[in-house]
């Protein structure tokens, strides 16, 4: 058990390193710099070299790497050119505004997508059934960029909610709290429906699965009530495929965030990510990188160790 | 039945992309400009002939237009070599989905975008295809460390969120390109990033085909192991393959579109589906006012739910989260 959470730790780690030093070394193989885009295409080469001897871009690609690399050891990531600022202050803020979104959209997900697909799986025919299964064909053919622009049209033309933004510009009454959650109803809604619809035809899946093997039926036999057996006996199994692709989860979220953070103007990493990107500004791009990696790596790592404990099998 | 119906779904948005320029009354940078933001044309009949109420500005600055009730514009068949077009195209154009901010035809530019998004999704899938079955075929038939290599890097790949990826490698490229050039990078960028998912399966099925008594026997026979791989072990992942490259489809759809959303898609002249979203998201009033302007977001909706429901029953892939 130990040796193996130990090789699923030396692999959390090299993601983190793997993703943040590639992002780095691609952004500087791109066509143009920092101060290309900055200086624009007029800019007279003087003050191009000059830019570049200030920034440090002038250097060798193998030398910034190794700056880099030796700075990020002891948690100095640089300075983000395009804000003039240290990466390590710029990142935690976007990275928490970005968990807050995925985290409540996985909660919705789960809590919604599970119970569902524990009642579609469990029954053989109805309405209830029927319909839930027609719902989650509808919501898997949305991803979150439909839904989002969907929630944001709903939204726009009833008014109830908030369109964009994460906060309003001064403190409504109700306080900051509720003024954050109204903000989140409509980013968190995009993310988790389709999450949830994809959770509801994996839970009926396992449940159906799990309701035509042997112990179910002796139990059933035994007289114990359909109910019972449903949610906990049959349920116990029916969660082992869930555990398994919760890590997995992450990288959907993650995809996911990228559009309605686009489309709803919420303040996450995807945003800061793509100006990065588009500006050249290589450090932050490896720290934007690097923070979705260290996400990533926690929760498969989480997941792993999780499924271990539930399944001995996997430890091998 | 449902099957059915989400395979229609699917062969009606093809047979509008084929037909788009006998279906669409306009090209798709024709400008109407005393249109701009127009809504949908109003339909009605003049005799047996169909035909439309004209609008007229009635506020530059708001962009509100009313309907002129009392004027009736008959529509023409098969006229210029389209299908439907009005008889007074300088006043009244026929838009039966609205114009966009330049003042040009919705329903032709989505016509016309459906032939780039879904021709770029289907080259794409057919890639990622080739690119899996192949490092899949060969890592599963050969073994050994370069399976090992291959499948390593394969999971690596699909630990990563997709359309961080698909971002990053086409941020790094140069922002501004040509629409042949961004057509086939866009391509390559998602056949790379679908074709480990085609690869593991692939690989499994190849692994667990190649020690039945069939392959046994061929290579017993003196098969050569191309032949082996190519006559006796890819046939038997078709059905596997076949699923796969139609849950891509969706995956790449709108990868383009949220891509083109954020401008790293297709060039202005150029009509996609995302490209069309992204000239929407320039105006704010696009959800309160101008909701003809989301109509490929609606388009796109139609086909994957037509490619869901089409594969009804069928196993999920693991690129859901490029959607």
């Amino acid at each position: 058990m130990r040796g193996y959470i130990l090789r699923r730790l030396a692999f959390a780690l090299f993601l983190v390193v793997a993703v943040s030093s590639a992002s780095l070394v691609l952004t500087e193989l791109a066509p143009g710099d920092y101060a290309t885009g900055a200086f624009g295409l007029g800019a007279r080469p003087e003050a191009l070299a000059r830019a570049r001897e200030r920034y440090g871009l002038n250097r060798s690609i193998g030398a910034e790497y190794r700056d880099w690399l030796a700075h990020a050891i002891r948690f100095d990531f640089g300075r983000s050119l395009l804000y003039d600022r240290p990466v390590a202050e710029l990142i935690p803020e976007r990275a928490a505004n970005t968990a807050i979104l995925a985290i409540t959209a996985l909660a919705i997900a789960t809590l919604v997508g599970v119970p569902l697909g524990i009642v579609s799986g469990s029954r053989r025919g109805g309405l209830v059934p029927h319909a839930i299964r027609a719902a989650s064909v509808v919501l898997l053919s949305m991803p979150p960029l439909l839904t989002s622009l969907f929630l944001v049209f709903v939204a726009a033309r009833t008014g109830w909610l908030p369109i964009a933004g994460m906060r309003s510009a001064s403190v409504p009454p109700g306080g900051a709290f509720a003024d954050l959650v109204r903000h989140l109803v409509v980013p968190a809604a995009a993310i988790a429906l389709p999450l949830a619809a994809m959770f509801e035809r994996m839970q009926a899946q396992a449940m159906r699965e799990a309701i035509a093997q042997p112990f179910v039926i002796a139990t059933l036999a035994r007289g114990v009530s359909r109910r019972r057996v449903v949610w906990r006996d049959a349920l116990k199994v029916a969660l082992r495929p869930l555990a398994a692709v919760y890590g997995l989860v992450v990288g959907t979220l993650l995809s996911g965030s990228f559009a309605v953070e686009v489309i709803t103007a919420w303040p996450g990493l995807g945003r800061l990510m793509l100006d990065a990107l588009s500006a050249r500004d290589v450090y932050l791009v490896a720290g934007c990188a690097g923070t979705g990696a260290v996400f990533l790596a926690c929760a498969t790592l989480a997941s792993d160790v999780a499924l271990a404990f539930v399944d001995p099998r996997v430890r091998e | 039945m449902i099957r059915r119906l989400g395979v229609a779904l699917v062969a009606v948005w093809a047979l509008a992309a084929v037909g788009a320029p006998f279906l669409a009354p306009h090209a798709t940078d024709a400008r109407f400009p005393g249109l701009l933001n127009a809504p949908p044309s109003s339909l009605t009949w003049a005799g047996v002939r169909p035909a439309i109420h004209p609008w007229r500005l009635v506020n530059q600055l708001e962009q509100r237009y009313e309907l002129q009730v009392s004027n009736i514009v008959p529509l023409r068949w098969f006229a210029d070599g389209r299908l439907l077009v009005s008889s007074d195209e300088g006043r009244a154009p026929l838009l039966l989905l609205g114009t966009d901010s330049y003042g040009r035809d919705v329903f032709a530019r989505l016509l016309f975008g459906a032939r780039t998004s879904l021709a770029l999704a289907l080259v794409s899938s057919v890639g990622a295809v080739v690119l899996g079955v192949l490092a899949g075929g060969v890592a599963g038939y050969v073994g050994g460390l370069l399976d090992e290599g291959l499948m390593r890097l394969a999971d690596f790949v699909m630990v990563l969120p997709a359309m961080y990826v698909v971002l990053a490698l086409r941020a790094v490229m140069p922002l501004v390109l040509p629409a042949p050039i961004v057509f086939a990078l866009l391509a390559s960028i998602f056949a790379i990033v679908g074709a480990p998912f085609i690869a593991r399966g692939v690989r499994a099925i190849v692994r667990s085909e190649r020690r039945l008594d069939y392959a046994i026997a061929a290579e017993a026979l003196g098969a050569s192991a191309p032949r082996i791989l190519v006559r006796h072990l890819l046939p038997a992942t078709r059905g596997y393959v076949a699923v796969q490259l139609t849950l891509l489809i969706p995956a790449f759809i709108v990868a383009e579109a949220t891509l083109s959303y954020v401008g790293l898609g297709f060039p202005d002249p150029i009509a996609s589906w995302g490209t069309m979203l992204h000239d929407a998201s320039a105006n704010v009033r696009v959800f309160a006012d101008f909701p003809w302007l989301l109509s490929p977001a609606a388009a796109m909706f139609l086909v994957v739910l037509g490619l869901n429901l089409a594969l009804e029953g069928q196993r999920t892939s693991g690129l859901e989260s490029l959607r």
